[in-house]
């Protein structure tokens, strides 16, 4: 096909010509499947959605007049009758969904090495995590509820605590569940042989959407329960 | 792992057989384009009904009794939600950038038609949703199209029940509806250009387009958010923007919001939507522009990093909306500076557009009449933006019909005018039929001076210091008569223009059936959407064979070939042609291996 286009061919250019050069080129930008880029772009726009209740939440946190309640006191939980510990379950959360990440990679590893069984497997463990994940989270909300936690007030302090809180939390879980439904259809499709032509990227893509889920986790984790 | 790009591949094309899958659940482009289009245009028939009814109110204050206070808020709201929304972005967007990205980059389709579809589909439903809230108890809302709170929430607001709610998940709804559609696009341009199609070789319809998708899906998350919270602060009772307050002499059940919030939001994505109104009419203005004075651009490159640069910089200008906030003062030096910036592309570009003219073979037929109104309209427009940009300017003229003038000139008249030019210039591809030429000067002489006769008195009024949004002015020492006569006048002139469109829907219909056939290419068009093989085109627009570009997108009046235009497509070097310097000799890395 370099035929067709050879009375264009001239040597490349260097410096910033040549950086413009590279992402201007004939049929495609990025040297990758279409899905694949799709889903970058998706993410970047969902970031856009991440940062700005972030940044919502930093500002009724300012403007509020009432005192923020302390998430040490707010999420802590007595395991098996001891003191409450602050942040266990939290933390228990966050590895799982850290862990569920490197599974993800091993699934995306062994797909493009085409071995479609340890492929389905790993990412049904992947959504497994992330399904016990959504289900500790349920757990929170109902042991916070229990204690008088609403959307519109708490017992500790400022409302917008249960505000920001059901808000970004339940927003994020949003995404974990529909993450878990999006692993565990591609698996089905992939234990079925249904990528066998197409090629395996579809794994790589959902994982990039699973990671970004859990890098959204870190930074909610971090400014909400750590602040 | 080795794949085939999009260009070279065959693509497996989804065959529609039954009228419904042709014409109804359509995953053609050109089919969503249309449904794009046509519920667009049907919305902002609504909408200009709506400003219809507020002029007669604001012209004949005594005369007219067909809305009340309430409804007159109401009308305004939905009337500016609308045309900003509903139909200049879906029509955009969705319409043009449907019909055209497939075709001007030689691609078959989009590259995930059934999102595409589903695109529209969601579309329709916003609009429903919309639409409905006329219907329900209390009516639409009628807290102004920014929707700020308190006083969207606040009782003795129009639809503060029912209307805001229906108008916010609307809101989210189109969002959704934006998303899939514009992953669609910014994709399609990025990963499934033609052959030889490079970038800088993209007409700057496809440009514009794509930087405005990028500014859409970058800008709709703030929108979206503060949609959801302020649902949340309407129905669950939370505070995110709701301070402790007193409506209607009660003490209501908030404390601790920040309204100032939701406006940063609000405008974080509202700023980035003038552009992404404004870029799509920049891109397109430029193609009808080149096409109809027979000559290249002038100056390819600048317009491609001036829309670029517009792009980037409308983030951070945001704020000047929100000079007389009583957000923190500081902040309108850094903003008006931003503001400032933007006209430097933006000046660019409009220069660009004259000297495109500039001793071209202009051909004055409708689109390019429309295309050079446009031209009047955004510098008339641009120019009060300056005065408006300017904290110490804009304090007095804040909140007057200065600012209506200024933003109906700029985002209203404007892109319209574009739109129209390029239903005109695009008419014959879509529909293999020319339309009528006579109508269609009639329909723009009647919109373009109609439109100077509603806008710049409008500048006089602001000036005065006539407020906007009022029901009616009442007897004021600082407003004279005369204003009332001039307020008069304009009513007048505003229900001239909305009834001279009656002269382009005839023009539309009639032109259908009794349209001369336009052939393949009646103006003589160098982009691909000209070359391909039948017009309209079928589903998969090229036939058996793919296009593959060989030059950029303005060969006009080349000296040395035989006729005033090479298309895109058509090999060979023929001298002088291509003015932008080192594109033309450009490879692609695939294509060296």
């Amino acid at each position: 096909m370099s035929e067709t286009v050879a009375s264009n061919l001239a040597a490349p250019r260097s410096g910033l010509p040549g950086l413009v050069d590279d992402w201007s080129v004939d049929k495609q930008t990025y040297h990758v499947p279409w899905g694949k880029a799709m889903m970058w772009i998706f993410l970047v726009s969902d970031t856009f959605i991440f940062s700005c209740f972030l940044v919502g939440y930093m500002t009724v946190r300012m403007t509020t007049a009432e005192p923020w309640p302390l998430p040490t006191d707010v999420f802590a939980l007595s395991l098996f009758g001891s003191d409450p510990i602050p942040l266990i379950l939290i933390a228990i959360m966050t590895f799982i969904l850290i862990t569920s990440s490197g599974t993800m990679a091993l699934a995306v590893n062994y797909g493009y090495r085409r071995d479609k069984r340890m492929t389905a497997i790993l990412m049904m463990v992947t959504a497994a995590l992330g399904a016990s994940f959504v289900g500790m989270q349920a757990f929170e909300w109902t042991k916070l509820i229990s204690e008088g936690v609403r959307p519109w007030e708490n017992p500790w302090g400022a409302p917008q605590f249960g505000s920001v809180f059901f808000m970004v939390t339940g927003f994020h879980g949003l995404h974990v569940t529909g993450g878990v439904i999006y692993l565990s259809i591609v698996a089905w499709k992939v234990s079925k042989g249904h990528y066998d032509k197409k090629g395996y990227e579809i794994v790589e893509i959902t994982g990039l959407y699973w990671h970004f889920v859990d890098l959204v986790w870190v930074f909610i984790f971090a400014f909400f329960y750590l602040w | 792992m080795a794949y085939v790009p999009l260009a070279d591949q065959d693509h497996e094309l989804h065959d529609p057989h039954t009228f419904i899958t042709k014409y109804v659940w359509s995953q053609d482009h050109k089919v969503i384009a249309i449904q794009y289009g046509g519920t667009a245009i049907f919305v902002g028939l609504v909408a200009l009904f709506l400003s219809a009814m507020m002029r007669l109110q604001l012209g004949f204050p005594d005369t007219f009794t067909l809305i009340d206070p309430s409804s007159y808020y109401q009308a305004v709201t939905m009337h500016g939600m609308i045309m900003v929304v509903y139909l200049l972005t879906a029509l955009f967007l969705g319409g043009f950038g449907n019909y055209l990205i497939p075709l001007m980059c030689g691609t078959r389709d989009m590259v995930f038609p059934f999102l595409n579809m589903l695109s529209f589909w969601v579309y329709l439903l916003s609009v429903i949703i919309l639409l409905s809230s006329f219907f329900v108890t209390g009516g639409p809302t009628g807290a102004g199209w920014t929707l700020y709170p308190p006083q969207t929430i606040t009782p003795g607001t129009p639809g503060h029940d029912t209307g805001i709610l229906l108008m916010l998940i609307s809101l989210g709804v189109f969002i959704i509806a934006f998303t899939m559609g514009g992953l669609n696009y910014v994709t399609t341009v990025l990963q499934a250009r033609a052959r030889g199609l490079t970038m800088m070789r993209l007409p700057l319809s496809v440009w514009g387009i794509l930087v405005a998708t990028i500014l859409g899906l970058f800008a709709f998350p703030a929108l979206l958010v503060s949609a959801i919270m302020m649902t949340f602060d309407l129905t669950l009772g939370t505070s995110f923007f709701m301070p402790a307050i007193m409506a209607a002499g009660e003490q209501l059940d908030y404390n601790g919001g920040s309204p100032i919030l939701f406006q940063h939001l609000f405008w974080f994505f509202g700023h980035p939507e003038v552009y992404i109104v404004a870029l799509p009419a920049f891109g397109l203005v430029s193609d009808v522009l080149s096409t109809h004075a027979r000559k290249n651009i002038f100056g390819y490159r600048m317009m491609v990093w001036a829309i670029i640069a517009i792009g980037g910089l409308s983030f951070i200008v945001w704020a000047h909306h929100m000079y007389v906030s009583g957000m923190n003062p500081y902040f309108g030096f850094f903003f008006a500076t931003t503001t400032l910036i933007i006209a430097v592309p933006t000046a660019m570009k409009v220069y660009n557009w004259v000297l495109t003219l500039w001793e071209g073979d202009i051909r004055l037929n409708t689109p390019m009449l429309f295309a050079i109104g446009f031209v009047f309209t955004f510098i008339h427009g641009g120019l009060t933006g300056l005065f408006l940009g300017n904290v110490v300017i804009d304090l007095p003229l804040s909140d007057t019909y200065f600012v209506v003038a200024h933003f109906h000139m700029v985002m209203g008249v404007s892109p319209v005018l574009v739109l129209f030019a390029s239903l005109y210039h695009w008419y014959p591809k879509i529909t293999g039929r020319m339309m009528d030429e006579t109508l269609g000067k009639l329909h723009f002489w009647c919109t373009f001076l109609g439109t100077y006769a509603i806008y710049l008195p409008m500048h006089y009024l602001g000036f005065l210091g006539v407020p906007r949004r009022y029901y009616a002015m009442g007897s004021t020492d600082f407003i004279p008569e005369s204003a009332q006569a001039l307020n008069a006048n304009i009513t007048i002139a505003a229900i001239f223009v909305a009834v001279a469109q009656v002269l382009f829907f005839i023009n539309v219909f009639w032109s259908l059936r009794n349209g001369k056939p336009s052939g393949n290419n009646p103006w003589g068009a160098t982009t691909l959407e000209w070359q391909t093989p039948e017009t309209p085109p079928k589903h998969g627009n090229w036939g058996p064979e793919m296009p593959v570009v060989h030059r950029w997108a303005y060969d006009y009046s080349v000296p040395g070939y035989h006729q005033d235009f090479i298309p895109q497509n058509v090999p060979g070097d023929f001298g002088v042609s291509e003015d932008h310097d080192h594109d033309t000799e450009m490879k692609s890395p695939q294509d060296a291996q």
